[in-house]
């Protein structure tokens, strides 16, 4: 703390009382305690959520993560969490399946000059708005206009394809498809925002050369601009991961809730999120413990991918700094 | 194509790479143009449909009255507004002094040595995980810690917390920004006229850092009116005037999900409106951001 007061000591000379003098070397103190506090929130909440889950995890132990019953009727409480967790898995994978590409090309579209830089800067902050957009709204959209507007999509999945385990089951209206669907569109601002930024961070000097040396855009893009931003793209998708695999209320709405593990796409399932989305208002006694339990494996893995994603990225921007 | 008897034999197949090449660079080009449409069109899709069904509903009653009982018409959410209201400002009187004052000491003092360097380090470190934590690990969080603990039960105020959690990385990431763009040599003057440090910092570097400041607030109010996941299970909902911040509280975000999923018109109706208005609100608190953001950057 005593170099931090370099400026005091020099202004210091003058007159200044000692009270004056120790409020502000509290007032330093203060901001140094809060932001370390802030700092280790996110370790006070994994402690807090591992505290809750211990009941259930002494009773359960590991089979809570490969155990597919979920049970709450007292005397006879049973519960596994491996249907959701397929589920979350399935679902932020389709979406990222979905968004990966598009969110890409969308980045490449923003980062080249195939429009002047206005309207450029329009359509950046349209995706942007995207994000902005509640989860809970695209989860009405999603139940009064997205779900009718696939019925008659799987139903041609279904009759055409059925013979495809993916499509083996009669659409129901709510499942993992429009799940899947508007997560997708839910990760896209974040992907894009992120590919875009690490294409644009690049140096000019790796496109002029790739161009000066006779390579069409097209391959700059391709074997220049894309293999050096990877990592930011990587990250992006990363970042994309996480937030898909915590998205709670637009994919309750639409994924139909059942806990059951099925491998077509258009049955209803569930994800850990909606779980405790559906259960913790109602729950009761171990019940709780339970679905704390699935909070603490839903957080620990948001965690692990959101820390990835953040080292991905930083290590791109040491490399261009 | 009738000067193609002058190419030289040995030119020929490199024209005609060329052409390939051309007609690559059109596809792609033509592919990502598709990409970005693509992305773009749920945003009008889903805005479209919000304000064909939502604004049909609006009328005075809609902010003024309690939502009706299953099977009435009528009605509207005025209790689910004032629930937003109390529960979002909860949340951004719990998280703004925290934030700011964490932001002054990430720009301000985290300079002074190797030591603070590094604690300012692993604290931006977990900031930007905390960015990353999905709503509903927050909402746990509370329910965990005050909610079945007895502390605040389902709560006004346990929402507030959850919220909190949820904004505090906006926050701090907006302060620290604008903190870093006031030029060093407004502190030097004040710091040359004997000012001390928080003197400086309260009374010329915060002032002058505010607009910034503001910018983020708001952006994180924005991200808290429209969260659900947070308050389903800490503000809970309730079909009343909100009485006591220690009681559960209705809110416009969990009212959409609670009635987008009932059989009943009327309250599909509600939905409909709630969600217009909260896409209004947040899209307003966007573009001025945007804006004011854009000036600062001008100045």
């Amino acid at each position: 703390m005593t170099a931090a007061n370099t400026p005091t000591t020099l202004a210091g000379q003058r007159s200044r009382s000692p009270r004056e003098r120790l409020l502000d070397r509290l007032f330093i103190r203060l901001t140094l305690v809060l932001a370390v506090c802030t700092g280790v929130l996110l370790a006070f909440i994994v402690l807090v959520i591992a505290w809750r889950s211990l009941p259930a995890f002494q009773q359960f132990g590991l089979s809570f993560i490969t155990h597919s019953a979920w049970n709450p009727v007292p005397g006879r409480e049973d519960f596994g969490v491996l249907p959701m967790l397929y589920g979350t898995l399935v679902s932020s994978f389709i979406a990222l399946l979905i968004a990966v590409p598009l969110g890409l090309g969308t980045a490449i579209f923003l980062s080249e000059d195939f429009l002047p830089p206005q309207p450029r800067m329009v359509i950046s902050f349209l995706v942007e708005l995207l994000a902005a957009i509640p989860s809970v709204v695209y989860g009405l959209w999603g139940i009064f206009v997205l779900i009718p507007l696939l019925q008659p999509v799987g139903q041609w999945l279904h009759t055409h394809l059925g013979w495809i385990p993916l499509f083996s089951t009669e659409p129901v209206g709510p499942g993992m498809l429009p799940a899947s669907l508007v997560l997708a569109i839910m990760v896209l601002p974040i992907l894009t925002a992120i590919a875009k930024d690490s294409l644009e961070a690049l140096p000019p000097e790796l496109r002029q050369a790739s161009v000066g040396l006779g390579a069409t855009r097209w391959w700059t893009i391709f074997r220049v601009l894309i293999p050096a931003a990877i990592s930011g793209i990587i990250g992006g998708a990363m970042l994309g991961l996480g937030r898909a695999l915590g998205e709670t209320m637009a994919v309750t709405m639409l994924i139909g809730n059942a806990n059951q593990l099925n491998i077509s796409l258009l049955a209803p399932a569930n994800t850990i999120a909606s779980l405790l989305a559906n259960q913790f208002p109602e729950a009761r006694g171990i019940q709780v413990s339970a679905l704390m339990y699935a909070a603490l494996l839903l957080m620990l893995m948001t965690l692990l991918v959101n820390i990835l994603a953040e080292v991905i990225i930083n290590r791109l921007k040491a490399k261009y700094e | 194509m009738t000067t193609t008897t002058t190419v030289h034999p040995q030119v020929q197949p490199l024209l005609k790479r060329l052409q390939f090449r051309t007609l690559f660079g059109w596809v792609m080009t033509g592919l990502v143009s598709l990409c970005a449409l693509l992305t773009l069109m749920p945003l009008f899709a889903v805005l479209g449909f919000v304000l064909v069904r939502g604004i049909s509903r609006f009328s005075l009653d809609l902010f003024t009255k309690l939502p009706p009982p299953p099977g009435l018409s009528g009605g509207g959410f005025g209790n689910a507004l004032i629930g937003t209201l109390i529960v979002v400002l909860l949340g951004t009187l719990i998280s703004v002094p925290f934030g700011v004052l964490t932001a002054v000491y990430l720009s301000e003092f985290s300079n002074a040595d190797a030591r603070q360097k590094e604690i300012a380090r692993w604290v931006r470190f977990g900031i930007n995980v905390l960015a990353g934590v999905p709503s509903i690990i927050a909402g746990v969080f509370a329910y965990g810690l005050l909610v079945t603990t007895g502390i605040f039960g389902y709560s006004a105020m346990a929402a507030g917390v959850a919220l909190a959690v949820l904004m505090l990385p906006t926050v701090i990431r907006t302060a620290d920004e604008a903190l870093k763009i006031v030029p060093q040599d407004v502190r030097w003057a004040s710091v040359g006229l004997g000012a001390s440090n928080y003197y400086t910092i309260f009374r010329v570097v915060l002032p002058a850092a505010l607009p910034g400041i503001l910018t983020g607030v708001i952006l994180a109010m924005a991200r808290a009116v429209g969260d659900t996941a947070a308050l389903i299970f800490t503000a809970l909902f309730s079909t009343f005037w909100p009485r006591s911040l220690l009681e559960p509280i209705a809110t416009l975000s969990v009212l959409v999900y609670n009635f987008a999923t009932v059989p009943y018109k009327p309250q599909q109706e509600l939905a409909w409106a709630a969600s217009f208005f909260l896409v209004m609100l947040i899209l307003i608190a966007s573009v001025a951001s945007r804006l004011v953001i854009r000036r600062q950057v001008k100045r």
